[in-house]
């Protein structure tokens, strides 16, 4: 299969580690992978922003930049979820609306599209740590993963996966949400933080990017030994070098 | 500082920072998340039964017109009077008149929120009313002269030391810190109050249009007293409490009990259709209904959020929302707070002025999946935003987003953009700046990468 | 405030003019009411009366409500003369029933009946309400009283103790039955307070700690004839 990269605009700048793994992943698969340079963002910050005019300019872009593409996988639940989602309810009654629908179809979260679409569970990784897994809320609530990740990471030889109390809770990061009000959204970090770190884990790991930079930020910032580490990181974590 | 925002703001700063109280109310929070799931478990499809609750208020709701006439008429039919507010003000002034009529001194109340909207009793102890609240958290709320934190658990925040130390105060009785002892406190002292009050004031949970009864849902026994010792009961509802057959009521009650207490059923579910009847032992002479709209049909209005009207105002969205648990439920400065007070708030009191709560959620969506009546909360957050920015946009949160939007839209801009933020971050991390500053007063920033990943899938083979 | 109706009422008109779109049910419904359909969702009533009585049994435990099974209405009669001594009652209210009036008026303190001439104060001073009930609803361990069939509207709630004296055919399954059973038996001319009653009155108000009779009785005892 041919699957079309969607890589979130701060992990491409920020974090392209996350990015390097999930291409390594989905090759040791099997898979070609492709990424299309014209993408950048896809315009969440401003439809959480109520900029829904600016944001639909964004999704009209990126039905364009996807256009043909057999799969989209993007390694972050939350811009997975800006098209699944929110771009068909963004392009509704538009001349777009057909077009969002469909590549709403055919566009997946990393752990969704390994498990759901693939029926693989088992890449073959090791990692021999602790780790704890942090849903990240539009991957819970929105695309309903929940024991997807799950199955992946005990997959993973070595791994001992624990569940933290707070497993549900948000980390408060809600984009510009995070500085908008950065006093809640502290206060949320504070709470979900001090449940992983509680945890002994040696890694709390997400589907979610923009949640890890979240409670990393945080971990780090207060001196707390768990790591953030995103999933397809740790799926690749083991493999050959070069697949 | 006269603006809503501003109060806000300074507000939830102040509750964020507490951290023993975020402490007390999370603890206060622990025992409903366990029973909630105990009973949640004894549903045998709680999701589908969710989706009964949504559509039996559904079906009131978009008919709702036709189901208000009907109940009224029923209501009437029963001995009843129903008498219509179109806002605060006349809901206020048809209460007055009642009480001034029945020639009444001594005022009781159950609880009820939408007294607590119309401001009720500031302005029955102006026109010289004695006024006693007589559910336990809102009857200390009173004396602590505040609003309620929670719209079905008023003084969560409160603790033991401190009630106990208000009622040495108003009521001069000996200190203790056991809940048990300052329930019976507040049991004897309003225990007269109610046999001689001439007037009770309830609520009403579900107003059922098949049999024009009023249903009142409480755990204490004090709406029972409330709507059975005095001569006169006048009850307070919003227009939109009301559903078709009587056996709603059958998934409505269990339901609003599980997903707002972890109960089985609320203690008293009461069901009044009208004064005392021939033949009845006890009850009021007259019994008075004033429905309110107060800006509901201007929700109404609105189809994308008419369903925000279904609320059942069970308080699940409140005890499992992260924004209400860390900055509690006076910061919000509205009569419903929480997740459906950030959504209705702005359609009841003004976009312009409260849309700043719509803004003030991380989104996490957990208010929707606990709602039982299945409100689309956290989406409806958005939908206020789009609409706040539609009618009255911000020009910075413009600039911004077409500033963003402009660099986003040029592949080559955002990646040259990227790299400079790269390189220059060390600087902008020591110069205060809109939003990063504000990350980085409790968070880091990871070291930025050197290369980019676009970079680097160009420079490697795949490129 | 005449046209304040008429106003109300048009404004909800012209909002009703664009459309909501219906909520759907994860399988069709399969007709009739929602409530109907619901039923199989909620929680179980007990499909025979052995399985209604246990859940109804398990139901007042936990609600922390006293259920005593008694073969008949002379057995009633000795369970509420021990309550009424170990409790150490000065006075119980009642009203005029064949299952109530009989065991109240064989106590040997002081008896009230409530009547047209009805005193809040009286009552008041009451120990104990002793009343029967409509019907006891196994699913959620609820008593339905009413001001016909229960002695008015407070004799089920002011008194510190509230008896309820009931025969076993009243349990029914649950909510949905109960009130197509109302609907049956009273028509149109339902009583002017129909109470569910699931367990004493309680409250969480303080740190959300569950203290058992806010305002309402402490104690509430079923006494299950048959």
């Amino acid at each position: 299969m041919r699957i079309s990269l969607f890589i979130p605009c701060f992990v491409d700048q920020l974090a392209p580690q996350v990015g390097l793994a999930t291409v390594k992943v989905l090759k040791k698969l099997g898979h070609d992978v492709e990424f299309r340079a014209e993408q950048t963002c896809c315009g969440q910050p401003s439809y959480n922003s109520g900029q829904w005019e600016v944001a639909r300019e964004g999704a009209i872009r990126a039905l364009k930049i996807f256009r043909g593409a057999e799969v989209v996988v993007g390694p972050s639940g939350s811009c997975v979820a800006m098209i699944k989602k929110f771009y068909p309810d963004l392009l509704k009654d538009t001349p777009h609306a057909a077009e969002a629908k469909e590549l709403a179809q055919r566009t997946f979260e990393f752990s969704e599209f390994i498990v759901r679409q693939l029926g693989v569970t088992d890449i073959g990784a090791t990692l021999n740590k602790k780790v704890t897994y942090h849903d990240g809320c539009h991957a819970m609530r929105e695309l309903r993963l929940k024991e997807e990740p799950r199955q992946l990471l005990r997959a993973v030889r070595g791994l001992e996966l624990i569940e933290t109390e707070e497993s549900e809770s948000c980390c408060g990061f809600g984009g510009l949400f995070s500085v908008k009000f950065p006093m809640i959204s502290t206060a949320m970090v504070q709470v979900k933080g001090g449940a992983l770190a509680r945890t002994g884990a040696d890694y709390v790991v997400s589907s979610d990017p923009s949640c890890l930079l979240q409670i990393g930020g945080w971990l780090t910032r207060e001196g707390k030994p768990i790591r953030p580490m995103h999933i397809a990181e740790v799926l690749a974590e083991g493999l050959p070098a070069n697949v | 500082m006269s603006n809503a925002k501003d109060i806000f703001l300074k507000e939830a700063t102040t509750a964020a920072a507490d951290g023993p109280q975020r402490i007390f109310i999370n603890k206060a929070l622990g025992g409903y998340y366990a029973n909630r799931d105990i009973q949640k478990a004894r549903f045998r499809d709680w999701e589908r039964a969710r989706d009964a609750a949504s559509l039996a208020k559904w079906e009131a709701v978009n008919d709702l017109a036709n189901t208000l006439e009907a109940f009224v008429a029923k209501f009437e039919s029963n001995g009843g009077k129903v008498h219509w507010a179109r806002n605060a003000a006349e809901a206020r002034e048809i209460i007055l008149q009642l009480i001034a009529a029945a020639n009444a001194k001594a005022v009781v109340k159950s609880k009820c929120m939408t007294t607590e909207e119309i401001h009720l009793n500031d302005a029955l102890e102006k026109a010289g009313y004695s006024v006693v609240e007589s559910d336990l958290g809102e009857f200390i709320q009173q004396l602590r002269g505040e609003a309620p934190y929670h719209f079905v658990f008023p003084c969560m925040h409160v603790k033991r030391e401190e009630i106990s130390a208000l009622f040495t105060k108003h009521l001069g009785t000996a200190a203790t810190n056991s809940p048990e002892e300052l329930t019976m406190i507040a049991r004897r002292h309003l225990r007269q109050l109610y046999v001689d009050a001439d007037v009770g004031i309830t609520g009403a949970n579900f107003l059922v249009a098949e049999t024009g009864q009023i249903s009142i849902t409480e755990n204490e026994g004090n709406a029972r007293l409330t709507a059975a010792l005095p001569r006169i009961h006048i009850a307070l509802s919003g227009i939109e409490k009301v559903v078709k057959k009587l056996d709603d009521l059958s998934v409505l009650l269990p339901m609003l009990a599980t997903a707002g207490a972890g109960q089985p059923m609320t203690c008293y579910n009461t069901l009044y259709s009208g004064p005392r009847k021939p033949g009845e032992c006890d009850g009021p002479e007259e019994f008075h209904l004033v429905l309110l709209d107060n800006a509901r049909t201007q929700l109404l209005a609105d189809p994308e959020q008419r369903d925000a009207l279904h609320c059942i105002r069970c308080g699940a969205c409140l005890n499992v929302c992260p924004i209400f648990k860390n900055i509690g439920g006076l910061a919000y400065g509205t009569t419903y707070q929480g997740p459906i007070g950030s959504v209705i708030t702005p359609h009841l009191r003004g976009l312009k002025q409260w849309n700043h709560l719509s803004g003030a959620s991380s989104l996490c969506g957990a208010c929707t999946d606990a709602c039982p009546v299945r409100i689309d909360l956290h989406h409806h957050l958005l939908h206020n935003r789009r609409n706040a920015n539609q009618t009255s946009p911000t020009w910075f949160d413009r600039l911004f987003h077409r500033g963003f939007n402009f660099v986003i839209s040029r592949p080559r801009l955002f990646a040259f953009g990227g790299r400079v933020f790269r390189f220059t971050l060390p600087v902008l991390k020591k110069i205060p700046l809109p939003y990063l500053s504000a990350w980085l007063k409790t968070r880091d920033l990871p070291p930025a990468p050197a290369q980019s990943f676009r970079q680097q899938w160009k420079d490697s083979s795949h490129g | 405030m005449a046209n304040a109706r008429s106003e109300i009422l048009s404004r909800i008109r012209e909002a009703l003019k664009v459309v909501a779109p219906k909520p759907h049910f994860k399988s069709e419904p399969i007709g009739g009411s929602v409530a109907q359909n619901a039923k199989p969702w909620l929680p179980d009533g007990g499909a025979t009366v052995a399985a209604r009585l246990a859940l109804l049994t398990e139901n007042l435990a936990k609600l922390k409500a006293n259920l005593i099974r008694v073969p008949d209405a002379v057995a009633a009669q000795q369970v509420l003369q021990g309550i009424a001594r170990d409790k150490n009652w000065k006075k119980v209210a009642y009203h005029s029933h064949p299952l109530v009036a009989p065991a109240v008026e064989a106590l040997t303190c002081e008896k009230w009946e409530v009547t047209s001439s009805f005193n809040k104060q009286k009552l008041e001073g009451c120990d104990a309400g002793v009343t029967s009930c409509e019907a006891i609803v196994a699913q959620l361990g609820s008593i339905l009283v009413s001001s016909a069939s229960s002695g008015g509207r407070s004799l089920s709630i002011l008194p510190h103790v509230h008896v309820v004296i009931a025969t076993v055919d009243q349990v029914t399954a649950d909510l949905e039955g109960c009130f197509s059973d109302m609907l049956g038996r009273h028509g149109q001319k339902l009583p002017s307070m129909l109470s569910f009653i699931t367990g004493p009155s309680r409250t969480g108000d303080i740190e959300r700690i569950l203290v058992l009779g806010a305002h309402g009785p402490k104690e509430l005892y079923v006494i299950l004839v048959g």
